[in-house]
């Protein structure tokens, strides 16, 4: 690990350098959002100043420039993520919307009234509301698949809900707000043996680990850009061929058409067909520079690194007295949820950012996994690449000093 | 470590975060109302016992932040013995101290309460603040149902 370029990474990313209420940023908030590498933050200036226009509309040079550049970050992302065709990937505002255009086409389409839909205990509010307001809709049923106390699906119990019923697996590949990296693999294997698709909320996962939806063989994959160092306001949905040929179109309008009449239209061929409308042109141009940034890294390493920092932070955290640690799965991807005994989280954020730390303090959109607990709330360091163990240790003096003061 | 935020959490608000004051149920209320921040998850019940139009006696349950925590359990102390007219006039002085509209309030006018005044330079803390006075607010418009901040 004394390879891995980190002061090289820090340097990329000029937000590291600013300075909170006159300390050092801290940022160990990137679950909830990742800073962006220069080079993400130049492509982006570069679309605008030379190349911007419509895509897949125009015949001059600009619209040629753009819907070139737009297909090939579509390219890069197939290549991230391993998907067979370019043609499964769709890009859309974000993992929510994915969900929400899965529940809509695929689950409109496929469940009926008394059908089954299985997620976890330990999902996020974007995975759990779609699949509520589906149920209500079609009069389907959701059921949850249980955890235990450290936070780790019940895998038994899991296998044990699938039933000729159940018509979609909904996972979350690794939680926000506990850390814990489901046995995704196991899972579809479970579910594939009963001939039931499974999706996988992978908005923490895509950042923390290697992806590869063959090796996987999930039917649906979707995660946020912004949390993988680059644009707000972009995400992918991967979907297997078959499933998205089948499917019907989510929203109508532009781009999405072959041809249009007053009378009947015809629909694109995929991935169009799923992306009506003018879609997010320069993101969608920086998400492929983030993925372009990471490969230059390696996820390998990327993961190898981080699970030295949650590692030090545990091993750290373990020794302030008061802190308990909210979620201690085997298999974790770098997140330090934690309470303090009777100091509320918000406190906790509040009195961190004074020393130039960020973390998120709350329900982190979960709030059943709150409710498991038994907690409203938690405090929650998510670290990234760029992170340091130096800064891990700015952060255990910071919660030192603030349980002193709260004594 | 925290100078900064001397004016924020100031040592009356750590007092009564450890010892909150009217923490408990009045059994024969006469208004009670939960409140709720979804933003944090904090809730708070307030018990109201009034005698025509005064405030009789004011309590509190519940569990939230500390600045929400020293919020409610100082109301509860100062609209005692308030009349109804009295205590809505405090809700919006405590409004717009808390929110910083007008710069010239007059802290004299708060009392106690004036050391709450540090969370209009931290907009992401206002509610917490505000929460029990939102509360309060529905209470004395005999409101049953729950409050939310949001
Ligand atoms: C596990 C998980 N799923 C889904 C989402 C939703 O992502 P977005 O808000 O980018 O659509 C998040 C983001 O917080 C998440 O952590």
């Amino acid at each position: 690990m004394t390879t891995f370029p980190i002061e090289r990474i820090r340097a990329d990313f000029p937000i590291l350098a600013e300075k909170i209420r006159g300390k050092d940023l801290v940022y160990l908030d990137n679950a909830a959002s990742c800073q962006k590498p220069d080079i993400v933050i130049e492509c982006m200036n570069h679309v605008y100043r030379h190349d911007y226009a419509n895509i897949h509309r125009g015949v001059h040079t600009l619209s040629v420039r753009s819907t070139d550049k737009y297909e090939a970050a579509r390219e890069k992302v197939r290549d991230f993520i391993n998907a067979e065709s370019s043609k499964e990937i769709i890009f859309v505002r974000g993992a929510t919307e994915a969900i929400n255009l899965i529940a809509q086409t695929y689950g409109k389409a496929n469940i009926k009234a008394g059908d089954e839909i299985l997620i976890t205990a330990m999902e996020h509010h974007s995975n759990i509301v779609p699949w509520q307001m589906l149920c209500e809709q079609t009069e389907a049923v959701l059921r949850v698949a249980p955890m235990n106390q450290v936070g780790e699906l019940l895998f038994d119990d899991f296998t044990q809900l699938l039933n000729e019923k159940t018509k979609l697996v909904a996972v979350v590949h690794m939680s926000n707000a506990l850390g814990t990296i489901n046995p995704v693999k196991d899972i579809i294997a479970a579910a594939h043996a009963k001939d039931i698709p499974v999706l996988l909320d992978g908005a923490q996962a895509i950042p923390h680990i290697p992806v590869d939806v063959q090796t996987l063989d999930c039917d649906f994959y979707v995660f946020s850009g912004h949390k993988l160092y680059g644009p707000s306001g972009i995400g992918v949905l991967y979907g297997k061929q078959a499933f998205l040929e089948a499917m019907p179109p989510y929203q109508g309008g532009g781009d999405m058409i072959r041809t249009v009449t007053f009378e009947k239209s015809t629909y694109a061929a995929l991935p169009h067909k799923f992306e009506a409308g003018t879609p997010a042109i320069a993101e969608v141009i920086g998400l492929g520079a983030a993925i372009g940034y990471l490969n230059g890294i390696g996820m390998a390493d990327i993961a190898a690194y981080e699970a030295e920092l949650l590692t030090y932070a545990t091993e750290q955290a373990k020794q302030i007295d008061g802190l308990k640690i909210i979620g201690e799965a085997k298999d974790k991807g770098a997140i330090l949820s934690f309470t303090l005994g009777k100091i509320h989280p918000h406190d906790i954020g509040t009195m961190l950012d004074s020393l130039g730390i960020a973390i998120r303090a709350g329900h982190h959109c979960a709030m059943p996994v709150m409710e498991f607990y038994g907690v409203p709330a938690t405090a929650r360091a998510s670290f990234a690449m760029y992170n340091t163990k130096q800064e891990i240790d700015v952060l255990m003096e910071g919660i030192k000093s603030l349980i002193k003061v709260f004594g | 470590m925290f100078e900064d935020l001397r004016d924020l959490y100031q040592e009356v608000i750590f007092d009564h975060n450890r010892n909150p004051r009217n923490f408990r149920v009045i059994e024969d209320a006469d208004r009670k109302v939960e409140g709720f921040n979804p933003l944090c998850g904090d809730r708070l019940t307030l018990y109201l016992k009034m005698d025509g139009d005064r405030i009789a006696d004011a309590s509190f349950q519940g569990s939230g932040c500390a600045i929400s925590t020293a919020s409610v359990s100082l109301m509860t102390e100062i609209i005692k013995d308030k009349t109804e007219a009295e205590a809505e006039a405090l809700f919006l002085t405590f409004h717009e101290m808390t929110t910083g509209k007008s710069e010239d309030i007059q802290l004299e006018a708060v009392g106690k309460l004036a050391v709450l005044a540090g969370v209009r330079e931290y907009p992401a803390r206002v509610k917490c603040a505000t929460l029990a006075w939102h509360t309060l607010d529905a209470a004395l418009k005999n409101q049953q149902e729950a409050v939310s901040t949001e």
